[in-house]
């Protein structure tokens, strides 16, 4: 069935609605279709050579997080990382797209490291801009998550040939801006990249949007389009960001842009609220707005499927 | 007998009564050197441009449940993080215009102008 998810372009754009839930989104060249979680789970994976692989995305924990809508985000990331355990396929490892921590406090660093322990899974971290309260403005994240990494965080890796960009875009940010990676980090993303086949898939993350979801808000990176343009000779890129607490997706060329949901509390879509503040839902219904993301990669064939799924099922 | 000495306690106290009114007052003027405030609510700086005179301290609360700073564009002053309810002050010696941002949500601006 994988086979069939080319071409729909009219499929994929009925999926740009704010938030789905449990949806499969499958993109390849820049085409993308979607079709229901249950036909993904029983949908038989292509035969390649290669062993196919996953990792979930986690973001925007909070942990220390205590008002409403949510009094204890320490209990919801908990309830995530019971559901990445229970995930039929086990990734191979997680990414977590920052605000790790709601204040950048020891004890709220200290509690994410632990229940993350909990996965038995390798973790690779980028900061976002509550990672950046401590006195030194991101050294005790950096200290804790971001060991061997470069300037403020910024890092990359492969993993069976897939190549794997950490930026970070919540560092020095500039009065009346939005998210900035700065030249320093623009230069070293050339060079990272500089050389590599353009066949190789890239996956870039990072915590704020590397496009402008709503400006108004900040939802966006100022200087996202000089990192963009060094991506665009390639044949697969995903782009997974957090910060905004919602799932949005957008293609542009080959480039596949995704947000993952918050474990701690939901934000309301651009320009539904008076400001990007938490959404104080019902108790009942906040488990269904937050959430993970499950990334199946499979080689060959080259889409990224995204599942996200959320915490109540 | 009683009565100059009577007297005399009333003049006395009226004495140490009007010499603490003086202290009181003065108490007061140094107590209270101009101020201002500046509400943060709703991922904004309610009164984004603030006239003051010199020697003004400004005041910011933060009242969203969404920590919030308070940042010079110039490095003049620099806050810790405000969480819900935290509030931050800086006394504007000189006169100028002192431009000021959110360093985690920085479309959050404002500016303080300090003129005699």
């Amino acid at each position: 069935m994988l086979d069939d998810m080319d071409g729909d372009r009219r499929g994929f754009l009925k999926c740009m609605a704010w938030a789905g839930t449990g949806a499969l989104f499958a993109f390849n060249s820049g085409v993308a279709s979607s079709m229901g979680l249950e036909g993904a789970l029983a949908a038989p994976l292509k035969r390649t050579a290669t062993k196919p692989f996953t990792f979930v995305q986690l973001s925007d924990s909070h942990i220390g997080f205590n008002k409403p809508p949510n009094a204890d985000a320490r209990a919801t990331f908990r309830e995530a990382i019971a559901k990445v355990k229970a995930l039929p396929v086990q990734p191979d490892f997680i990414i977590h797209t920052g605000d790790v921590s709601q204040l950048s406090r020891d004890e709220e660093f200290d509690d994410a490291e632990q229940m993350l322990k909990a996965a038995g899974l390798p973790v690779f971290f980028v900061p976002g801009e509550h990672d950046m309260l401590d006195p030194d403005g991101g050294k005790a994240f950096l200290d804790r998550f971001g060991k061997g990494s470069k300037g403020a965080g910024w890092y990359s890796f492969d993993h069976r040939g897939v190549h794997f960009v950490a930026l970070v875009n919540v560092a020095d940010l500039k009065p009346g801006g939005m998210g900035n990676l700065g030249a320093e980090q623009l230069k070293w993303l050339a060079a990272d990249l500089a050389g590599r086949p353009s066949s190789t898939p890239i996956v870039v993350f990072a915590h704020i949007p590397l496009w402008t979801v709503y400006a108004e808000w900040g939802w966006g990176t100022d200087d996202a389009e000089q990192a963009l343009k060094l991506l665009a000779r390639f044949g697969s890129v995903t782009v997974l960001n957090g910060h905004i607490h919602q799932i949005t997706q957008k293609v542009e060329g080959r480039i596949a842009f995704h947000t993952a949901r918050s474990t701690a509390f939901p934000q309301p879509a651009p320009g539904t609220a008076p400001s990007p503040g938490p959404l104080k839902v019902p108790a009942d219904q906040l488990h269904g707005m937050l959430g993970i993301t499950d990334a199946m990669f499979v080689r060959g064939h080259q889409p990224i499927a995204l599942i996200d799924s959320t915490l109540t099922a | 007998m009683t009565r100059p000495f009577k007297l005399l306690t009333f003049q006395g106290a009226a004495l140490v009564a009007s010499a603490l009114m003086m202290l009181t007052v003065s108490e007061m003027t140094r107590a209270a050197p101009p101020a201002a405030a500046v509400s943060i609510d709703n991922f904004t700086f309610k009164s984004p441009v603030v006239m003051v005179k010199p020697g003004t301290t400004v005041t910011w609360t933060n009242g969203d449940d969404i920590p919030h700073t308070v940042v010079s564009k110039d490095g003049l002053f620099k806050s810790k993080v405000l969480d819900t309810g935290d509030r931050f002050s800086f006394t504007f010696a000189k006169a100028g215009q002192f431009g000021y941002f959110c360093s985690l949500h920085p479309h959050m601006t404002g500016t303080i102008i300090v003129k005699a």
